[in-house]
């Protein structure tokens, strides 16, 4: 849309009629002292998933230890990184094992059962199903409403119709895929750059309101014509278009009052697909403009699919992919364990490692960004060759604004990967007693990593 | 499955008899078919990427360039027109949308086509004209809700389009402001289909003249009704034999059909894939392989079938014709000459270039294919679901793959690899229903090129397709088309797609009669095309579905 003096714009607003926004909104606007978080405000605490496909080997990967300054297995050595802060990430960085998702006689489908199991607490009756919206739709439900973007989806896979964010089978949350779209879409024009001299409200915004309040009056003409399952439908879309006149209202506030916040440089060159280097470097370049989409308070949740649960990582060159690997390739009597297929799984440590690691480069009040964090990085199943939903890897990072005690490893004794996601959703300040059905119903937090 | 408010039984009637005549059939003689359907339910069906990247180009112009990635298509049961009717519009899907409104509706309105999409000229460019703005919104926004606008609808938007041009003292940044709203609403991204009682049978419930309107071009066309579709369900006429018979004719006739086609069969395919760039290949492994190549190979394909079915050949033959069109990049991967320097000519593949049917194709090849090599089992479950509409289990819940660890040396081929999951009770269930045609296909590689060894191995192409024997990818091909489930299974399929949902218990009489219909017209699609939207399955439904199904059901 073509840019418009702002004046003009001002006044044929105050003319009134259709162009016009809402009275709190202009109350807003006009005052030049309005912020997103006000001053003194606590900081903000995010919310992410990180998922990598095809699980690991439990016993080169599981500590031996328990507790505070636990060991390092072989494939998980990636965390023996040391940061800028001078701590090690794996201090940063609690390890959930031996937590299990459980059946009740249901099918374990391959991939999927673990999968849905762990983020939504449910197992599905038929493949490809998604039972109840994923931990992030639940979190994003409730604090989504606070920032511009309700949240951010990304994937290192090249796939734009693939992502394991749900608020409902039907309704899954797109990813970005590529950097340089995520930058255009989070720091593109419309961002109030604080760093950029006085604010001025982008006139277009307005014309967007506009458009979205007219696009609102079809709803009841609409809702009468047809049945209760297009209603939700609609309900999901009018949804939508509330979600986007609330990221306006924001953008039209000014910009973000944090002291962390500055824009994000564009993106290097990018290249998408699932090669190891691309993946590797499609996680580096996204943990780099979360980064500062976070510290600008633009979304307060975020997931990332490193490798699909079907992992297609491959190495240039070769036929081979990883999750074809973990069901092909013999494992080697002498060392236990599959060697090919097990070098994706150091892959997959490491680039979590670069992700955790890129949070925790940025100051944020007297520590990180990472502090401020809760990330839940995690496959969809243990040893692949078996299919196995015992175990399933689950790690946390950050310290959840000081809920949480990070850089502890817990057994969970065979109790659902569900304790996990109850205690994340508690974390994040939902008033949950229990999440999961039946036998993966959880009431127990894992108090070990409570602060 | 979910419940139907409304149990409707009709007797196929005129539209059949008016088929025998135009089919030209010489009939078994006696009374006229009598099918008994119970059709399923109707529901909102949001457009896909294609359907509303054409809509906008057919209403607003070509010359539009339209986003590309908008919120992702969701493809259900096979089928991305399945999927149309569960898809909702996410906050992100909804911020794509809009941003999409947005540049289509200044590009239709910039300086240079304004006055060919407006239509008349504004008092003045700089403020408000009332009756300009209406003519606009009235005939644009017809086209767009692929119906008239109320009257109501017509003045909420003129009036936006006044107000923002005073305020903007620009009359098209008005219209602008208008087309956007328009473009980003529900009553565009989705398709309304309504259900009204039947006046001459008020139990049963039929499709409105106005939802037969975008049913049917959608359909055939895939992109908005045209005004005289418009008018035409306006009339009424499309809930009349004889009207409806005389547009479904019409847009049988038009070249647009050629769109539709290409449309239904790309569904089918999957090959939207090579849209999304998802159909990689290892550029070490493959040199040749690009995705100018790869769009060529599909494209390749969809001319090969539109011109074959377009010219009422028999559908079986797409899968033994050596007729298809090359470019020259495409004749450097098929290893034959390409006289055209540029673009593309009709070409018959000849005997020795082993290239018959279209599962000899480079697109089918890699698409169903990884990266890095070729699948036999890709390529087998693809003819067995998509093209015999056989089931295929998903692998067996806690397969253990220690099982078919290789304990005998190296496995050289694809054969000595998928052997092992047939010795195996858990993996031969499906593994011997797929892989023997996949094994068949395997002279092709991952980017479907010829060879004839892997790791030094001769291959062995010969299997067997539910009884009948064969030496090579062709034979396969001439065993696939004379397969019995050949013609139902695309039967079936077109009406899934012409539904937008599953079939359901209450239409088997109707594709048990379709079958029948298009094996009497040897197997002509457009044929097809006709019998499936004068049938009763089109035309009439239980009502809106009422509960939030999952699409999966069958």
């Amino acid at each position: 849309m073509r840019r418009f003096d702002r004046r003009t714009l001002l006044r044929g607003t105050l003319v009134g009629g259709a162009v016009s926004m809402g009275l709190p909104l202009l109350d807003s606007f006009l005052n030049d002292n309005a912020t997103a978080l006000a001053q003194g405000a606590p900081l903000p605490v995010r919310f992410g998933a990180w998922m990598w496909g095809c699980g690991m080997n439990p016993g080169r990967w599981n500590p031996t230890t328990e507790g505070v300054g636990y060991d390092l297995p072989i494939e998980l050595q990636a965390l023996d990184r040391e940061l800028a802060t001078g701590t090690k990430l794996r201090d940063h960085v609690s390890i959930l094992s031996d937590f299990d998702v459980k059946l009740d006689g249901r099918p374990n489908f391959p991939h999927t059962a673990g999968l849905m199991g762990t983020l939504t607490g449910s197992l599905p009756l038929q493949d490809y199903t998604v039972p109840a919206p994923t931990l992030d739709a639940i979190i994003a439900a409730q604090i989504g409403g606070l920032t511009r973007f309700r949240s951010l989806e990304m994937s290192c896979t090249g796939n734009p119709n693939q992502s394991y964010s749900f608020e409902s089978q039907g309704v899954f949350n797109a990813p970005e895929i590529s950097p340089m779209a995520l930058y255009t879409r989070v720091f593109g024009p419309e961002f109030a750059d604080p760093n950029a001299g006085p604010f001025t409200p982008d006139p277009r915004l307005m014309l967007r309101q506009s458009v979205l309040s007219a696009v609102k009056d079809d709803r009841d003409r609409l809702f009468q014509r047809v049945g209760t399952h297009d209603k939700q439908r609609l309900d999901q879309y009018f949804t939508s278009v509330r979600q986007l006149e609330q990221q306006i209202a924001i953008l039209l506030e000014g910009p973000p009052d944090l002291q962390s916040c500055s824009k994000a440089p564009a993106p290097g060159a990018e290249s998408l697909g699932t090669e190891v280097e691309q993946s590797v470097s499609t996680n580096r370049l996204m943990a780099d403009l979360l980064s500062f989409a976070l510290a600008c308070d633009q979304t307060r949740v975020f997931s990332m699919m490193f490798s699909d649960r079907i992992s297609g990582l491959r190495q240039a060159g070769s036929s081979a992919q990883h999750h074809q690997l973990t069901h092909d390739e013999p494992l080697d009597p002498a060392i236990g364990y599959q060697p090919e297929a097990t070098e994706f799984v150091f892959i997959c440590m490491e680039a979590w490692a670069d992700f955790v690691e890129r949070l925790a480069a940025v100051p944020e009040g007297d520590g990180t960004l990472l502090d401020n964090c809760l990330v839940f990085g995690h496959s969809d199943i243990s040893l692949a060759k078996i299919h196995g939903i015992t175990g399933i890897p689950m790690m946390i990072a950050g310290a959840a604004g000081g809920t949480l005690r990070p850089g502890v490893h817990v057994r969970g004794h065979t109790s659902p990967t569900t304790r996990v996601g109850l205690t994340i959703q508690q974390a994040m300040g939902l008033n949950t007693e229990s999440f999961g059905t039946q036998s993966m119903e959880a009431t127990q937090p894992v108090s070990e990593i409570v602060a | 499955m979910h419940h139907n408010q409304y149990t409707v039984t009709r007797v196929l009637g005129i539209g059949g008899l008016l088929l025998v005549a135009l089919a030209g059939c010489n009939g078994s003689g006696g009374s006229p078919p009598v099918v008994e359907v119970d059709a399923g339910s109707v529901a909102l069906r949001r457009l896909t990427t294609e359907q509303f990247t054409r809509s906008i180009h057919d209403v607003l112009g070509a010359h539009i360039t339209v986003p590309s990635r908008i919120d992702p298509d969701d493809r259900r049961a096979g089928l991305l027109a399945v999927g149309a009717s569960f898809a909702s519009v996410t906050p992100s899907g909804l911020e794509k949308y809009e941003a999409a409104a947005t540049a289509a509706a200044e590009q239709a309105l910039d300086p240079t086509h304004r006055d060919d999409l407006v239509q008349c000229q504004p008092a003045s460019v700089t403020s408000s004209d009332e009756e300009c703005a209406r003519a606009f919104v009235e005939r644009v926004g017809r086209r767009l809700f692929r119906r008239s606008l109320t009257e109501e609808e017509a003045s909420a938007r003129v009036a936006i389009a006044n107000e923002a041009a005073n305020t903007l003292n620009d009359f098209y940044a008005g219209l602008e402001l208008v087309l956007t709203s328009v473009l980003a609403s529900p009553e565009f991204l989705f398709r309304v289909e309504e259900a009204e009682p039947d006046p001459s049978n008020p139990s049963r419930m039929r499709v409105t003249s106005a939802s037969m309107a975008s049913r049917l071009s959608y359909l055939l066309w895939n992109t908005t009704p045209d005004d005289d579709l418009l008018t035409a369900a306006e009339n009424g006429d499309l809930v009349d034999e004889a009207g409806l018979a005389e547009q479904v004719e019409r847009l049988l006739a038009s070249p647009k059909l050629e769109t539709g086609i290409r449309s239904i069969f790309s569904d089918l395919y999957d090959f939207k894939q090579f849209d999304d760039g998802l159909v990689r290949k290892d550029n070490a492994l493959f040199p040749v392989y690009t995705q100018a190549l790869v769009e060529e190979a599909k494209e390749q394909t969809l001319r090969t079938i539109v011109a074959h079915l377009g010219a009422d050949k028999d559908y079986r033959d797409l899968f033994t014709t050596s007729e298809s069109f090359l470019t020259r990049r495409l004749g450097v991967a098929y290893r034959v000459p390409v006289t055209t320097a540029n673009g593309w000519e009709p070409y018959v593949f000849s005997e020795d270039a082993r290239r018959e049917g279209l599962l000899s194709h480079i697109s089918f090849n890699a698409l169903y294919s990884h990266p890095g090599r070729s699948s036999a089992t890709l390529r087998g479950k693809f003819v067995r679901e998509v093209l015999l509409c056989q089931d295929i289990p998903t692998p067996p819940a806690n397969v253990d793959f220690s099982i078919v660890e290789d304990t005998m040396g190296e496995l050289r081929t694809a054969r000595e690899r998928l052997e092992q999951h047939v010795t195996n009770d858990a993996c031969a269930g499906c593994h011997t229903l797929t892989d023997p045609i996949g094994l068949a296909l395997e002279s092709f590689d991952a980017i479907g090129m010829l060879r004839d060894e892997e790791n030094g191995v001769p291959i062995d192409t010969s299997g067997e397709l539910d009884g009948v024997t064969y030496e090579d990818a062709a034979g396969m091909g001439r065993a696939l088309r004379d397969h019995p489930a050949l013609g139902p299974c695309l039967v079936r399929s077109l009406y899934r797609y012409a539904v937008g949902r599953d079939t359901e218990a209450g239409e088997q009489a109707l594709l048990t009669f379709l079958n029948d219909r298009f094996a009497r017209s040897e197997y002509r699609v457009r044929e097809l095309m006709r019998e499936v939207v004068l049938s009763d399955g089109f035309r009439t439904t239980s009502g809106p579905r009422e509960a939030a199904a999952t699409g999966d059901e069958s």
